[in-house]
């Protein structure tokens, strides 16, 4: 990342949103959606852009499971663990991922190239247990299934895909 | 308008080549008769029929065919998609117990195009109203209905409005909430994707009677298609002058924009909410006061849920009286479930309350997914209960469900069998509770925690006999001493499998069993010597390498080393690993 193109886009995030009550959050998600995290120098930066301290910042980004503020690994594989997908055998998923990782939930495997986390039901209960790579969504997986997904992601670049939030509609 | 063609195949759920071979077909006739243009073929994942084979439904003729065959295409397209006649002999006769009104564009309508909800009765009632509507008249229509909150706690929806219109204030706000925290529910999620301007009108019409000239959409970050829809459908209303300024020519005017959730389960709770789009924090805050009078920006705000949202237009169009028709005793209208877990048929749901669960779980769900019994339905999510298969003729409505030990709740419902343990899932639900606890207040902080260390220790075999008396107790004080809903109502997966299952606890605790084998610690694999025939897959797919032997000299299991994963139990072919 670019230090002069990262702080004017973080620019124009804070021009859009600059007018509107309550713009923290808003504006933070456009940040993660763009880098996959909210990185220590943007929040810095942010702290100065809106005038509130960074203890603000941070009270708000830790209390949101939803944001990061460790730099991810390059794709993101996550387990649904919403009731539906327990039921249905996402608790032998996630095993079966960490042991083909060597990592647990939460962690980025040494080489940078996958982190692993569990996520609250992504709203396709009924395609349970589901998991997505990069936002893109697998379901009705089987522990068998899942050597075969982690193996087409090892070479793709990765997309941050949980869409465009919602800038004024 | 082009006609649209849904097919789904009803009999075999989860094999898709059937359902193929028979789209290709259908494609492959309309392509022959250079339909293909004009002629939507959809394949949907539900159709409100179950075990009929394939069923063909036809827009906007509305035609809808069950048991058909191949042969049939022809007969279909050439009477039914080109000559407009019904044929007698198809027609499906056992059309589910289903009513929509709440997903009745779902599907149906493509959801980006305003046009087609506004030729399906969009945008009706609002005009319905500005053209000669006082507020205190829809309030009357709304009261007559007896249209009561969905999103958990079944408030008077005429009431929560007119307290919200009654009380003065230069500026007002009219919230959706869409933050749909059930894990394991999508009812929310489908009506924003498949019919978001319903949820529009629904808020332009909350606006008009309480006085508010701005909304906001609540919805979750984790549903990127609704908020693009959303999104879309809003910028789409502004472009037909539905939103801004002069509304339909009249002094009415409403704006709205959207906010995202961030992965915080207590922030579907009002207050939270409210908090959040603020851009804070989202701690709850004590009630009174309520929103009502202090809600957002501390304005009078009235907060709905979206799928309370969606019925406003339909109640103004058809009128209370009409609705308050469906349904039983205080809960009129429908409901919209998300049937998942061990259910054959897992989908949405909508049907009118009284609807018996049976019939929700085996005429429309078709049962068990599986061999094993159907044992107990989960409804109400982290703040609901589990209703044993017994009480499955109980007919749906907020009180009877209350009474079980249970919620309506938004609208989960989750099926269970006999390899579920109850242990287990009190323990899923109440660990989700610890992790989503806000750690405002000590009761709900301190005592889940507790409840969640006496959970563990039954599940891996150290419990005592006393710790039930223990998890009623703390339950008791976190119901009574919690600031806010969520630890209000977190030991009630707890207390309702205590109440239908202490035989289950029991057994963890005295005989330190998991009659579901489900937790670790109270059941073992071993090889059954006399049925393995020493072929070595199961030590081939041992990951902890706890199966040790070879071809020649047979098969034994370090129990040690075995970390309960079940993959020997899976991949066995003879039954030769038992487990218990
Ligand atoms: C912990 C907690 C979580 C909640 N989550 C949701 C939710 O996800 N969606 C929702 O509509 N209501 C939720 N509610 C209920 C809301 O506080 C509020 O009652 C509801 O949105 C009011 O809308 P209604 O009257 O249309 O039901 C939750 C309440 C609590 C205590
Ligand atoms: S429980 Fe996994 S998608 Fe809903």
């Amino acid at each position: 990342m670019e230090t002069a193109e990262l702080k004017e886009t973080v620019q124009n995030i804070v021009n859009e949103w600059k007018d509107r009550e309550g713009n923290l959050i808003m504006i933070l998600h456009q940040i993660q959606n763009r880098y996959g995290y909210v990185p220590r120098e943007v929040s810095l930066q942010l702290s100065e852009l809106l005038d509130i301290p960074l203890a603000r910042i941070y009270e708000v980004l830790t209390f949101y499971h939803y944001f990061k503020i460790v730099k991810p690994g390059k794709h993101r594989v996550s387990v649904c663990m919403g009731t539906a997908c327990y039921l249905n055998g996402a608790p032998g998923l996630l095993n079966e991922l960490e042991h083909l990782l060597g990592v647990s939930a939460g962690e980025t495997t040494q080489d940078g190239l996958f982190q692993v986390e569990v996520v609250r039901c992504l709203g396709c209960c009924g395609l349970a247990p589901v998991m997505t790579v990069d936002g893109k969504i697998f379901s009705s997986v089987q522990k068998d299934d899942i050597a075969k997904i982690l193996s087409d992601y090892s070479h793709k670049e990765p997309i941050f895909s949980s869409g465009d939030t919602g800038s004024q509609a | 308008m082009e006609k649209r063609v849904f097919i789904k195949d009803t009999n075999h759920v989860g094999k898709k080549e059937r359902t193929r071979d028979f789209y290709t077909a259908f494609l492959a006739q309309l392509r022959e008769r250079k339909l293909e243009n004009d002629v939507q073929l959809i394949r949907v994942a539900d159709i409100g029929a179950y075990n009929q084979g394939f069923v063909v439904h036809i827009y906007p003729d509305d035609f809808l065919y069950s048991n058909v065959e191949m042969q049939d295409i022809p007969r279909m397209i050439e009477e039914s998609i080109l000559g407009g006649k019904k044929i007698d002999d198809l027609v499906c006769h056992h059309i589910s117990k289903q009513f929509r009104i709440v997903l009745r564009n779902c599907g149906v309508i493509d959801p980006r195009n305003i046009d087609e909800y506004i030729v399906h009765d969009g945008y009706q009632a609002i005009e319905k109203i500005l053209s000669g509507y006082t507020p205190e008249k829809v309030l009357e229509e709304l009261k007559t209905s007896g249209l009561r909150g969905r999103g958990g706690a079944g408030y008077p929806t005429w009431l929560k409005w007119q307290f919200t219109r009654n009380v003065p204030s230069d500026q007002k706000y009219v919230i959706c909430n869409g933050d749909e925290g059930d894990p394991g529910a999508y009812m929310d999620r489908s009506v924003l994707e498949g019919d978001p301007h319903s949820v529009i009108e629904g808020m332009m019409i909350a606006g008009y009677v309480i006085g508010a000239t701005k909304g906001y959409f609540y919805i979750r970050a984790e549903y990127p298609l609704a908020i693009e829809r959303v999104k879309n459908a809003i910028s789409q209303a502004y472009q037909y002058g539905l939103l801004g300024e002069n509304i339909l020519g009249t002094d009415f005017r409403f704006d709205l924009e959207i906010r995202l959730g961030a992965g915080a389960f207590v922030c579907g709770e009002e207050t939270a909410l409210i908090a959040s789009i603020e851009g804070k924090r989202g701690y709850p805050r004590p009630r009174p006061p309520y929103p009502s009078v202090k809600g957002l920006w501390d304005k009078p705000t009235v907060i709905n849920n979206v799928e309370t949202l969606a019925n406003i237009p339909v109640v103004i169009l058809q009128g209370g009286a009409w609705f308050s028709n469906i349904g039983t005793g205080a809960s009129k209208g429908t409901k919209v479930f998300a049937l998942t877990g061990k259910v054959k048929n897992s989908g949405l749901v909508e049907v009118p309350m009284g609807t018996t669960l049976r019939e929700i779980v085996y005429d429309i769900g078709g049962g068990s997914a599986s061999q094993a019994k159907v044992k107990a339905i989960q409804t109400g999510g982290p703040s609901g209960g589990v209703i044993p298969e017994d009480f499955l003729d109980t007919p749906v409505s907020y009180e009877s469900l209350q009474k079980l030990g249970s919620i309506m709740g938004s609208g989960g419902m989750i099926v269970m069998d006999a390899n579920d343990c109850m242990v287990d899932i009190a323990k899923f639900y109440l660990r989700f509770c610890v992790d989503e606890s806000c750690g405002k207040c000590t009761p709900c902080r301190v005592g889940g925690t507790q409840m969640l260390n006496l959970l563990e220790r039954a599940s891996e075999g150290t419990g005592k006999r006393e710790d039930i008396e223990k998890l009623k107790k703390i339950s008791l004080a976190m119901q009574r001493a919690s600031l806010c809903g969520l630890g209000q109502t977190a030991p009630n997966p707890v207390l309702s499998t205590l109440r239908y299952f202490e035989d289950e606890y029991l057994a963890h605790i005295e005989e330190k069993k998991c009659p579901a084998c489900r937790c670790g610690a109270l059941f073992r694999y071993s090889i059954i010597q006399e049925k393995c025939k020493n072929c070595g897959l199961c030590a081939k797919n041992c990951p902890a390498g706890a199966i040790l032997g070879d071809r020649e000299s047979g098969y034994t299991l370090d129990q040690e080393k075995c970390t309960r994963c079940g993959r020997c139990f899976e991949v066995c072919r003879l039954g030769a690993i038992f487990r218990g």
